[in-house]
């Protein structure tokens, strides 16, 4: 087969780098906002009727949207073996913990509404409200433990991996710093989302916690790049850099330097745009939301996380995972990728079937587009078409719902 | 048994597998006849047709999101586990789950959310084919699932790199029109049919005998028995035997299967039943029956059927070329590492051996570097290669007769459904609600004898189980497992409890047009009626 080769190697490499970067972006935009909205379950609904409210508004695409995850592992798995094997073992324990979350998410969303009683229900609330909450941090510290640099090391003859670290290690001061940038930015999601999807009170405390969480968000996602620039060492490739090589990460020099990471910015000053879009999007959702423009607010959450995760992206290139112990072993876009066939088999897969997701998933979402009403329980009711929101509506809802 | 990390790391992934596959056959084969009952109503326009579409939707719904939660698990442990696997191999293996993940589960999971809540916004051609989205969906899912462990069994199109130290894709259309795969997709799917029918049958006969419900249970049993009929008949005639003797893991696993200890003059005769004794090789108490065999393995009269002992004898002669091609590897290794030219000699023994490099890697778990071990060990890895026969026998001889009882079951009732007399017969009813459970047990056993059967390989002739492992601490696995062992029997039990309670309402008798489904109906009660 030599069709492959009408694309480069290291061309397929940064487009895939790319990609990953897209499908991990989609599931935290999608995904984000069903997690901040199960994590503020508890907090801006409160009768029962409000809470089937505000889970009905994620109910038809939360499924959908936990796909990205999964297509997100299979892709790292085919795209990037070795950095799928390095940290989804070094991660052990708390990919276990996620797992665990995402187990029983689906499973609570599901079952709530299968029994009636107050304290059934009640416990699966919180269990929506823990299972947003845990991804979102987890996916937030791993962010930070790439920054810092993962205790892994590999056998230089076999590439066997092994994994110095603990659970605890993890939890250093800068990954959760990094953990609580993740919780904020999706509750800030969530908060946007729910705003658009609903009236009345809901609507109204939903809004409240989400300029809480558009501030929260700007200010430790600064405080995080202060305590990057001051704190901790980027890494950078001292030998010369083969981007077309065979994907084997012991060939190459890696050393730690002061503000490593900050390289890429000087050498493309125009990726400062990246943390600005991050910074300025999450301030222009909480003002948004204070204007009562819920649509707008949702638009720019959804931008400060993708300036957030491409900056993540910018920081790093071209480490995906560096080692802490010992940086030769660090895993770069240009060693630790399948083969050049495999990345080009998958790009032409993606390029088929990623336009298509797109295009249903945008279908799915406009055929349950609109506000979700307590109505829309209703057994025998008239068939609905999505009617446009409006506040006057809502004022009706809050004066005449028992 | 000894807890080290394999020993546990193999514990895990059998525990959450076999849980997972619980859910995913029901998923499979309800989601087809679903399909069926709403093209009956939509073309007939009889209200019957969807009720008893959104009734067993809301069992489909209740199991859906269990194999959604379980089936994380599976695609995280490869990574998580058997992280020397997913390097060793991702470059293969990665991309029929990658595709998955594009072609099939992102329809099904973002369908199914308009399967359940799309009833009042869509035509009713619009739902339906949503509904028919779902199910083609969850069968292609089946498909490169089924095409990613077909390799593991058959690994094709492939070949292994000195530069990566892993094995990397030569024909990607050899990994998908891998002839294993194939019978393992139809087999499987068919499996999922056959199961869905029994539950389906199983369900309509308890209402039959408690005379609720009947127009949708008669209906429902007129289609699951037809369906799973046709589903029977396919898992039989179409089964995963026209696989085994694609790989020599495969031959193997035949032989294991069979308790074939030695090579028969051909055709050899099959063993129905017996107690093999793996430690004397050899069957005691067996029931012979002559030829048998060798017609339904090669479908000749002169075709030899290997037996266990000269696959082992193959296997030691293997092991030895393996240690050629292992050592040439180091020599190859040593020069690129030190940035020097790979003498040429090297590299041709690689050449020639390099596809036997996997035979030597099960000498790894006896020593570090296999080039040392001793003639007694080669022996001892030569003999490691065939599987636990007994497990084999048993597990195959249960599955295979339980198929041959759900034919059974199903012509009988497709029969009664046609003359209409299944309501005459209680003891029969009764027996299609005791038969419900058994689909289950046929499903794991097959995964015990295709995934056992492959042992000691992790693919098959490539790559051995025990090296495959990922380097944890013992007491973590150890934990991990406790937890999901508790987790799921948590969510087993509730499950159970939901799939009763909803079997025990039964479907909702609602007469309006547009009743929504499954999502409000429990508290609509609760709930003031719509102010305008």
């Amino acid at each position: 087969m030599i069709l492959h080769t009408m694309i480069d190697y290291d061309t397929l490499r940064i487009i895939w780098w790319a990609l990953i970067g897209i499908i991990l972006g989609a599931y935290a935009i999608t995904d984000g906002f069903d997690l901040g909205t199960g994590m503020l379950l508890p907090f801006v609904a409160k009768t029962d009727t409000e809470r089937r409210i505000v889970i009905n508004t994620v109910g038809p695409v939360w499924e959908g949207n936990q796909v990205w995850l999964i297509l997100g592992g299979g892709a790292i798995f085919a795209a990037w073996p070795a950095l799928y094997a390095v940290s989804f073992s070094g991660f052990y324990l708390a990919m276990f913990i996620l797992l665990a979350a995402l187990i029983v998410r689906p499973v609570a969303f599901k079952y709530r509404s299968k029994e009636e009683s107050h304290r059934w229900r009640s416990r699966w609330d919180a269990a929506l409200c823990i299972t947003g909450f845990v991804p979102a941090l987890i996916f937030g510290v791993a962010m930070g433990n790439v920054l810092l640099g993962v205790p892994f090391r590999l056998e230089p003859q076999t590439l066997r991996i092994f994994y110095d670290g603990t659970l605890l290690g993890l939890l250093n001061p800068f990954a959760l710093l990094c953990g609580l940038v993740g919780v904020a930015m999706m509750v800030m999601q969530g908060a946007s989302w729910i705003a658009v999807k609903t009236e009345g009170l809901v609507w109204e405390r939903a809004r409240y916690y989400g300029m809480a969480a558009a501030v929260l968000t700007v200010l430790l996602y600064a405080l995080g790049g202060v305590a990057l620039w001051l704190f901790v060492d980027g890494y950078q490739i001292t030998s010369a850099v083969v981007t077309d090589g065979p994907s084997n990460p012991m060939m190459k020099t890696v050393a730690t330097a002061t503000a490593a990471w900050f390289a890429n910015y000087q050498a493309h000053p125009w990726t400062l745009a990246f943390p600005a879009l991050g910074l300025g999007g999450a301030a222009l959702a909480g003002l948004s939301l204070l204007a009562h423009k819920d649509k707008l607010a949702f638009f720019f959450s959804s931008a400060s996380i993708a300036g957030i995760l491409i900056n993540m992206g910018v920081v790093t290139f071209p480490f995906m995972l560096p080692s802490s112990i010992d940086p030769n072993a660090s895993l770069t876009v240009w060693d630790a990728s399948s083969s050049h066939f495999t990345l080009f088999t998958m790009l032409v897969a993606t390029a088929i079937f990623l336009p298509l997701i797109m295009v249903y998933t945008l279908w799915v979402y406009r055929v349950m587009t609109g506000k979700v009403r307590h109505t829309d329980f209703n057994d025998h009711g008239p068939l609905r078409k999505p009617r446009p929101s409006g506040r006057g509506q809502a004022r009706q809802f809050l004066t005449r719902a028992p | 048994m000894d807890l080290d990390i394999v020993t546990l790391s193999r514990l895990q992934f059998a525990l959450t597998a076999l849980y997972h596959f619980i859910f995913v056959p029901l998923t499979i084969g309800l989601s087809v006849i679903i399909a069926i009952m709403e093209t009956v109503y939509v073309m007939t326009g009889k209200s019957i047709w969807r009720d008893m579409t959104k009734f067993w939707g809301t069992l489909f719904g209740i199991n859906f999101a269990m194999g959604v939660a379980t089936g994380v698990v599976m695609e995280f442990q490869f990574g998580m586990n058997w992280s020397y696997y997913s390097h060793y191999v991702g470059d293969i293996f990665g991309a029929p789950l990658a595709i998955e993940g594009l072609m099939a589960f992102f329809l099904e999971a973002t369908f199914v959310g308009l399967f359940f809540f799309g009833w009042q916004r869509l035509s009713k051609v619009g739902h339906l084919t949503v509904t028919w989205l779902v199910a083609i969906a969850t069968n292609f899912s089946a498909l490169w699932i089924l095409i990613a462990n077909g390799w593991m069994q058959h690994p094709v199109g492939s070949v292994f790199n000195t530069d990566t130290m892993r094995m990397e894709i030569t024909s990607f259309a050899d990994v998908v029109f891998n002839p294993v795969a194939q019978a393992k997709f139809v087999h499987t799917v068919s499996a999922g049919y056959v199961m869905a029918s029994v539950f389906v049958l199983g369900i309509s006969a308890w209402y039959l005998l408690k005379s609720r419900h009947l127009q949708l249970a008669r209906r429902s049993m007129t289609v699951a028995s037809s369906f799973g009929l046709a589903a029977a008949l396919s898992v039989i005639v179409l089964g995963d035997e026209s696989g085994y003797l694609s790989g020599e893991t495969q031959k193997m696993k035949l032989a294991a299967i069979e308790a074939m200890w030695q090579t028969e003059p051909a055709p050899a005769s099959f063993t129905v039943i017996g107690i093999p004794d793996q430690a004397q090789a050899t069957t005691h108490y067996g029931v012979h029956i002559p030829m048998v065999m060798g017609l339904i393995g090669t479908r000749s009269f002169d075709a030899v059927i290997h037996g266990i002992d000269d696959l082992v004898a193959a296997n030691e002669a293997r092991i030895r070329e393996g240690l050629v091609a292992y050592d040439a590897l180091e020599h190859i290794r040593a020069a690129k590492l030190k940035q020097q030219p790979v003498r040429q000699e090297h590299q041709d023994r690689f050449d020639t051996y390099g596809q036997y490099l996997g035979y030597a890697l099960l000498l790894k778990p006896y020593l570090d570097d296999p080039r040392d071990a001793t003639e007694a060990q080669i022996r001892q890895a030569a003999q490691d290669t065939v599987p636990s026969v007994a497990t084999l026998f048993w597990s195959f001889r249960i599955m295979v007769g339980l198929g041959f009882l759900f034919l059974i079951l199903m012509a009988t009732f497709f029969y009664l459904s046609m003359t209409r007399g299944f309501e005459r017969r209680p003891a029969l009813l009764k027996f299609a609600i005791c038969c419900v459970p058994l689909p289950w047990l046929a499903a794991e056993l097959g995964w015990i004898v295709a995934e056992m059967g492959r042992q000691p390989w992790v693919i098959d002739g490539v790559l051995p189980t025990a090296v495959a492992y990922s380097d944890l601490s013992v007491t973590t696995v150890l934990f991990t497992i406790a937890c999901f062992v508790a987790l799921y029997t948590v969510l087993l039990i509730i499950e159970f409890k939901l799939m009763i309670k909803a079997i025990r309402k039964g479907p909702s008798v609602d007469t309006s047009a547009h009743a929504p489904v499954l999502v409000p109906r429990l508290s609509q009660r609760l709930i003031p009626g719509d102010p305008s």
